[in-house]
């Protein structure tokens, strides 16, 4: 099917970038797919950006993506978003990412400006990067911004290989009780 | 999925999904190892965290965080001459401070075996430097391991302890950050479980134990036996191995992460050189390296971080009259950061550009971006304290970090801690600051796990040489920036109750007469006691304290106790943006328009806020919207 898929996952932390990112491995494997992943730890998880980056197929050596060569970019914050299509995502890839805004230091302290969704739709343009925006406006809980993402990941089809039933097992490995039935809501939506 | 413990103690071959920190808590299971110790320190504590998941009654070995490393170390030497294997974990920075019990460690006959399992960083994640711990192998005549993968980390433990066990000598394995936490399926072996014997097997007759003067010599001669017995072994493990392109021409030597590296960037290389791979990297396969060098005109050293495979190999290649071009690091560069991919496309690139195709320009119309550095979390008790601190001194008072969550004062707005070494450093540094200095004050700062850890030594010289310079420890109740290990002052440790060894009845008993205490959110009173201090002469103390509140809003959610509700910025608000420019916490967000609005995912209601708005333009929301 492919030699090697890149998903590199970007957020900042507190988001859920762990759990997003353990339910894509765990699906990848439920799906029969060879995967490895690494995860961004310790300092970086204070406020700071942190990255998680999956490598599927038998040609995927490193748990580490090259800069430029990630098929999929999945951000749960949109300066994050930017950032990790600037760092790592092909032309011609996918962004998919949650439309939270959580300002870094220099946009709070006014010495830069906010990051615009036209800035992102534009140069998902000028690269010809598929633009996906999610947002839910009802969403009760934001820590659960993470499973809306992966519903829609899951939905559009956007990692080959890996099918709804192999995303909802994972979901299913990972949580119990009524987080479980929180999330497995939220991802059906 | 199976619950973790099951996994970790299942008596029969099992496989999972996991990081490589968790892979080596089953390794030490199946090794039957009995006493394993640590002090927290990226990228490590994860494995304590995967052992903290294993009912007491049912770990079968003990574990405890001991008060730093080199307690650890000696508690780990302590159980493996009394006959337990032994291991011990932390990060790199650790090994220095483990250092002065470690270096003798390979005199010692361990007659239980001992691990020692290095954290260590390269591209410096969340650590203060990038040292290369392979360094202390040779200094201490520790053999050392280096894996790869989860897996190999998993395998090599095991051969490790093997090895430790028979050789009766300690053995290093060394992870790297991005092997700590890489994660894959893990296939164990099944677990053959060995009873306890509780008879202590410490007998004098097995050292000598005591090291000192003439004796010393006899005991340095052993160690080095044993480490030529383990030359026969590196050259014999299939840890060591060559992967065989065909290739007669071009030869790589690599080792760890960086071998994965090398082989992503091997798919755009025209030329597919051999590799051999490197799991033992002290002592070397020295016969399969001279093997390997007289098969091939060229090779090259593929090396993270220092240069010490390089010259080790130039020195076989020169005591054997090989002719072959062997090359390393070509310049500064390539001494420094993680050999990812990218890092090792970039090296080989400069090697041999001929072997790949040309580079690919930068895009340049990529939109600018700002960086993202990580930040104290909202309701941050060291935020109120760096807030009300900043309003009690001006730029010329000297500040000095140390280790811990509040080392992110240094950040813009606070830009508090001007200096940083290492784990207790600061009171050292501040107390020499404070000489031949009548012009301006000293402060340092001191976390509250590291005041156990390495704080002391600092504080009780600050007291005796009677130094000149205000100390201010920032009590959070816990080592948070590792994840929330308990120290001795919280009243629990690892496995159960302990004594409480409070820090304001140490300092008392140390005799420093002039201590404060405040709690941070008090952030005038904080502000009075700064000025207050920094106005007498000698060494006095501040504790400013309040709990780590990522903590605390875990417990209050874990206990269903429900939150506070979230501020809101009324229309009081003048715009004087003490909150974002000055206070800022992550909370606060700016409009285009400069209005100030509350990001409600981040905050967390404490309120800390209030008191810093000039026009108390803040306020907690009615009730908490559901």
């Amino acid at each position: 099917m492919f030699a090697d898929f890149n998903i590199f996952i970007i957020g900042v932390g507190g988001q859920g970038i762990g759990l997003l990112s353990e339910a894509v491995i765990r699906a990848a494997y439920c799906a029969g797919l060879q995967a490895k992943g690494v995860d961004t730890h310790g300092l970086a998880q204070r406020g700071g950006t942190v990255t998680s980056q999956i490598r599927l197929g038998s040609k995927a050596f490193s748990p580490l993506i090259q800069e430029g060569s990630a098929d999929i970019v999945i951000a749960l914050e949109r300066h994050e978003a930017l950032r990790g299509m600037n760092s790592h995502l092909k032309n011609g890839g996918d962004l998919v990412f949650y439309d939270a805004v959580w300002q870094p230091l220099d946009v709070r302290l006014m010495q830069t400006k906010e990051t615009q969704n036209e800035t992102i739709k534009a140069e998902c343009k000028r690269r010809e990067i598929n633009y996906h925006r999610v947002f839910k406006d009802d969403l009760k809980n934001s820590k659960m911004q993470n499973v809306v993402v992966l519903g829609y990941i899951a939905k559009h089809n956007l990692i080959p290989g890996i099918s709804k039933d192999n995303y909802l097992q994972a979901i299913k490995d990972l949580l119990t009780g009524t987080l479980l039935d929180q999330n497995l809501k939220v991802f059906e939506q | 999925m199976k619950k973790l413990p099951e996994i970790l103690l299942s008596k029969e071959k099992t496989q999972e999904i996991m990081m490589g920190n968790w892979g080596l808590v089953r390794a030490m299971v199946e090794a039957n190892v009995r006493v394993v110790t640590s002090y927290p320190g990226s990228p490590t504590p994860e494995i304590a965290t995967a052992i903290a998941q294993i009912p007491k009654a049912e770990r079968p070995f003990y574990f405890e965080f001991s008060v730093n490393e080199k307690v650890a170390t000696e508690v780990a030497f302590g159980a493996s001459i009394n006959g337990h294997l032994s291991c011990v974990f932390f990060k790199s920075v650790g090994l220095n401070v483990a250092a002065d019990s470690l270096v003798q460690l390979g005199l010692m006959e361990l007659i239980g075996g001992m691990v020692i399992i290095l954290g260590d960083d390269p591209g410096a994640n969340s650590s203060q430097n990038e040292q290369d711990n392979r360094h202390f192998a040779k200094m201490a005549y520790i053999p050392i391991f280096e894996p790869s993968t989860p897996t190999e980390a998993y395998q090599m433990f095991k051969e490790a302890a093997a090895l430790s066990q028979e050789k009766k000598m300690p053995v290093f394995l060394r992870l790297t950050t991005h092997v700590c936490h890489y994660k894959e399926l893990i296939k164990f072996d099944a677990w053959n479980k060995k009873e306890l014997d509780p008879n202590p097997k410490f007998d004098a007759k097995n050292g000598p134990y005591i090291p000192i003067t003439t004796t010393v010599f006899p005991l340095k001669r052993k160690a080095l036996k044993k480490l030529d017995e383990v030359a026969d072994y590196s050259d014999k493990t299939t840890v060591n191995f060559i992967k065989d392109n065909g290739n007669n021409d071009v030869g790589i030597i690599t080792m760890g992460l960086p071998y994965y590296s090398l082989l992503d960037v091997m798919q755009e290389m025209k030329v597919q050189p051999d590799i051999l791979k490197l799991g033992m990297i002290y002592p070397l396969p020295k016969q399969k390296i001279i093997d390997f060098l007289k098969n091939h005109k060229e090779v090259k050293i593929l090396e993270e971080l220092d240069d010490i495979i390089e010259r080790d190999v130039k020195m076989i290649a020169f005591e054997n009259k090989i002719d072959v071009e062997i090359s390393g690091k070509s310049d500064l560069l390539d001494w420094e950061n993680e050999y990812t991919p990218d890092k090792v496309k970039e090296v080989l690139r400069k090697q041999w550009s001929q072997f790949f195709a040309p580079a690919i320009p930068k895009d340049n119309k990529k939109p600018k971006l700002t960086p993202r550095p990580a930040q104290m979390c909202p309701g941050c008790g060291h935020r109120s304290a760096f807030h009300a601190i900043r309003k009690a001194i001006n730029k010329n008072v000297i500040t000095v970090g140390d280790i811990g969550c509040h080392t992110l004062g240094f950040l813009p707005p606070y830009n508090i801690g001007e200096a940083l070494l290492s784990m207790g450093h600061s009171n050292g540094t501040a107390a020499g600051l404070s000489l031949f200095n009548t012009k301006r004050k000293v402060i340092s700062f001191l976390g509250d796990s590291t005041f156990f850890h390495a704080g002391l030594p600092g504080i009780i010289n600050a007291i005796f040489n009677n130094h000149n310079h205000t100390l201010i420890i920032m009590e959070n109740g816990t080592t948070a920036m590792t994840g929330h290990q308990d120290h001795p002052a919280v009243g629990k440790n690892f496995n159960e109750v302990s004594d409480k060894i409070p820090i304001l009845n140490m300092l008392k008993g140390m005799g420093v007469t002039n201590i404060r205490s405040v709690d941070t959110y008090q952030q005038a009173k904080l502000t009075q006691a700064v000025k207050d201090a920094l106005a007498e002469d000698g060494f006095n103390v501040i504790i400013a304290k309040h709990p780590c509140m990522l903590k605390f809003m875990r417990e209050l959610t874990k206990k269903k106790l429900g939150t506070p509700p979230k501020v809101h910025v009324t229309a009081k608000c003048n715009k004087t943006y003490e909150c974002i420019s000055v206070f800022a916490c992550p909370s606060y967000q700016v409009n285009p328009d400069g209005s100030i609005w509350v990001q409600e995912d981040l905050c967390i209601g404490d309120g800390s806020c209030k008191q810093t708005c000039p026009t108390q333009a803040i306020e907690s929301k009615a009730k908490e919207e559901k």
